[in-house]
């Protein structure tokens, strides 16, 4: 369904004359003449972005595990277990499984008290109710942004945004085929994706580390409106 | 709150604020801290001037094409299913916005931090319909819990009270219980807002940047209040000054990450989210409906106009941190939502000469703000400019600008008035000063000491000027 678009017409014939000319219909896309985003960590191997990562992450109060598949079950449980447990809310994502999480999360998990709720596509009210009384949230991010320390989530009907806002604490796994140098390589991908025609997704959030607010005299509070704590698990051969 | 935040006169203003020890105070640290780490994210980042020109040539070709990428905008919006309203004035943009609180019977609207919907008064067109109006993020929270306070800084807008004025504030209005302890007083205010996130039907936001090529609209925050905002209410509005916009994500990328690191020093904020229409089928949050409000205002008549790049402004608040007049009468006293050198360029244009005609005289015209400016507007150009608007409309300089006017323009003819003009140009001008001669100044004195040595400005304070100043006549 597309939506109503009013008084547009006015609105733009105003703008056009005030630019002293008749409406635009047609414009090629710009050449800049200055590019310099291109230059940050131009040369960076994935290592080294990965060390990048790990020392953003002191700037932005967020704690950060390397890990690989093969111990990512048991470096999972212990942020899980220091993060207190109870109840954990995760995206529908086939993912988990691939990364060797099943079984942790399917049966250990409901046998030591933890409670697992995963992000349910018809049940809608139940994923708010859930996402809102969860402890922790997990999600995965998509594209890594290592000068910024910033993870990169695309929302779907099984990826709920409340997922990574609504729990105290969110723990983010990232591949580390995911990781570039900064936002100049993920916008660049969105912009191709949709220069071919393809839908983006809905709500694209680029995340780094838990909320926070300097708006009382300027002094740092972590933890606002969003999670009040984070972890990133890089996954090393994922 | 309007665009004009008080019906004092000026210089009753300056002499209110200059009362405010907790606020002077609060304000020349707070410069300082957001000076430094601005520049430590730029040295950072290396080849920031490149950086700049980037910025500046992306804001100009979206001005020069502006009525090319609108339209490019609203029709992807409207094909991801949303809405688009072009308001010419405000009342407009507030009508349609009532209009559907009607629709919708709101009860309960949260928000998120917005300059636009603050400068069409748009809380008080929801509350007169009995809406319960909630800003989110947590500097305009305790200000409207202040009983509408206004804001003193673009991006800090509680910087004035200190956290034993807000435990009062929340204590009075709240019956809040704890401590003055930053923590303790965020914590309260997450628990209080959430349940009106998970109940508000409208969620309001601004923009921050508008990507052409999706239709997408960029929320930039450190709270995550935007993201439940739009995450949760079944209905969202956006409301958007119509030159926020940018062709496409590539473009959006570079102006945040010269926002950021402009506004608070960091290379992103916590969160950075692009949404792009209404939810898609199957998604459990994101709103069922759209709406986005494109509004004018009076921001037409200045492109095309020599005012044209106030416009490339992305309101990162770096020209207001790095003014020596702000810092010394804080935000209040500019009488307008959009306080600083920016503010003073740009309260006359929306909000007319005849309330905000002593704005363009509180400036040093040291060119500080040009300087600190990531997309590179020329603000002291642009201030000096209005002067001289101000000068030609009336016929004749106020007697305050005769005085800049002399000493810094057609030089000392009275000694006098010369020393009082340039007072307060002392904090700006010493690094530049050297044996009480100026002989490498900075902006508009460049011209002069390439040639000569100026005098350099004594060392006594603003409020001198001031007493003079209202002395001299000019009262409005």
């Amino acid at each position: 369904m597309t939506g109503r678009i009013q008084h547009r017409e006015t609105f733009l014939l105003n703008i056009a004359k005030q630019l002293g000319r008749s409406p635009k219909t047609e414009l090629p896309r710009p050449t800049w003449q200055y590019q310099p985003q291109d230059r940050v960590l131009k040369d960076a191997t994935k290592e080294e972005l990965v060390a990048v990562l790990k020392k953003q992450c002191a700037n932005i109060h967020t704690h950060i595990v390397i890990s690989d598949t093969a111990k990512l079950s048991q470096d999972l449980q212990s942020v899980v277990d220091n993060y207190g447990g109870k109840s954990v809310i995760t995206w529908k994502d086939e993912r988990f499984k691939d990364y060797g999480l099943s079984q942790l999360m399917t049966e250990h998990w409901p046998q030591t008290n933890i409670e697992l709720y995963e992000w349910n596509a018809q049940q809608q009210e139940e994923n708010i109710r859930q996402a809102e009384k969860a402890n922790i949230g997990i999600t995965i991010s998509e594209i890594t942004l290592a000068e910024s320390g910033t993870a990169v989530l695309f929302s779907s009907k099984d990826k709920g945004r409340s997922i990574s806002f609504l729990p105290e604490k969110s723990i983010i796994l990232i591949p580390k085929s995911t990781i570039v140098p900064r936002m100049t390589q993920a916008a660049r991908w969105i912009s191709e994706k949709i220069r071919r025609g393809e839908k983006i997704a809905s709500c694209i959030n680029f995340i780094t580390g838990p909320s926070n607010s300097a708006d009382i005299e300027m002094i740092l509070i972590v933890g606002v409106h969003g999670p009040i704590q984070a972890t990133y698990i890089v996954i090393e051969d994922r | 709150m309007a665009m004009k935040t008080s019906d004092d006169r000026f210089h009753h203003r300056v002499t209110k604020e200059l009362e405010n020890q907790f606020m002077r105070s609060a304000v020349s640290s707070a410069q300082e801290r957001f000076q430094t780490r601005r520049l430590q994210q730029a040295e950072e980042l290396g080849h920031w001037e490149e950086w700049r020109a980037h910025g500046e040539e992306i804001r100009k070709h979206v001005l020069e094409n502006l009525d090319y990428y609108l339209y490019q905008l609203s029709e992807n919006v409207s094909k991801r299913g949303g809405h688009v309203f072009f308001a010419q004035t405000a009342q407009e943009a507030t009508d349609y916005i009532q209009s559907i609180a009607k629709k919708k019977d709101a009860a309960k609207i949260v928000k998120s931090k917005s300059m636009v919907t603050e400068e069409i008064n748009l809380n008080v067109a929801l509350e007169e319909l009995g809406c319960e109006v909630i800003e989110t993020d947590l500097g305009e929270y305790i200000l409207q819990v202040a009983d509408h306070e206004p804001p003193s800084h673009i991006v800090a807008p509680a910087l004035h009270k200190n956290k034993e004025q807000i435990r009062d504030v929340f204590k009075e209005k709240q019956g809040y219980d704890q401590t003055e302890k930053p923590e303790e007083l965020a914590l309260y205010v997450r628990e209080k807002l959430r349940n009106d996130y998970l109940t508000a039907e409208i969620g309001i936001t601004g923009c921050n940047f508008a990507i052409a090529e999706s239709g997408s609209i960029t929320l930039v925050t450190n709270e995550g209040n935007a993201d439940l905002v739009t995450a949760l209410p079944k209905t969202q509005i956006t409301v958007m000054g119509m030159e926020r916009i940018v062709p496409t994500f590539e473009e959006m990328e570079v102006l945040v990450s010269l926002l950021t690191r402009s506004a608070v020093g960091q290379k992103l904020t916590s969160y950075i989210t692009t949404l792009t229409g209404i939810k898609d089928e199957g998604d459990t949050d994101g709103p069922e409906e759209f709406h986005l409000v494109i509004v004018d205002n009076g921001r037409s008549a200045i492109l095309g106009s020599e005012f044209q790049p106030i416009l490339q402004c992305i309101r990162c608040a770096a020209c207001v941190n790095a003014c020596p007049v702000y810092r010394h009468v804080g935000g209040h006293t500019y009488g307008s939502i959009y306080s600083g050198p920016v503010g003073v360029v740009l309260s006359p244009l929306l909000g007319g000469y005849d309330d905000f005609k002593e704005l363009p005289y509180a400036s040093t015209l040291c060119g500080a703000c040009t300087d600190a400016c990531p997309v590179k507007i020329p603000l002291h150009q642009l201030i000096h400019r209005h002067r001289q608007v101000i000068v030609e409309n009336e016929g004749k300089a106020p007697v305050s600008e005769k005085l800049l006017m002399k000493a810094f323009g057609l030089g000392a003819s009275s000694p006098t008035l010369y020393k009082m003009a340039t007072k307060m140009a002392t904090p700006v001008m010493s690094p530049f000063t050297k044996d009480n001669t100026i002989s490498n100044g900075p902006g508009p004195l460049k011209a002069w000491t390439e040639a000569r040595d100026f005098p350099a400005p004594n060392k006594d304070n603003f409020r001198d000027w001031m007493k003079h100043r209202t002395k001299g006549g000019d009262h409005k």
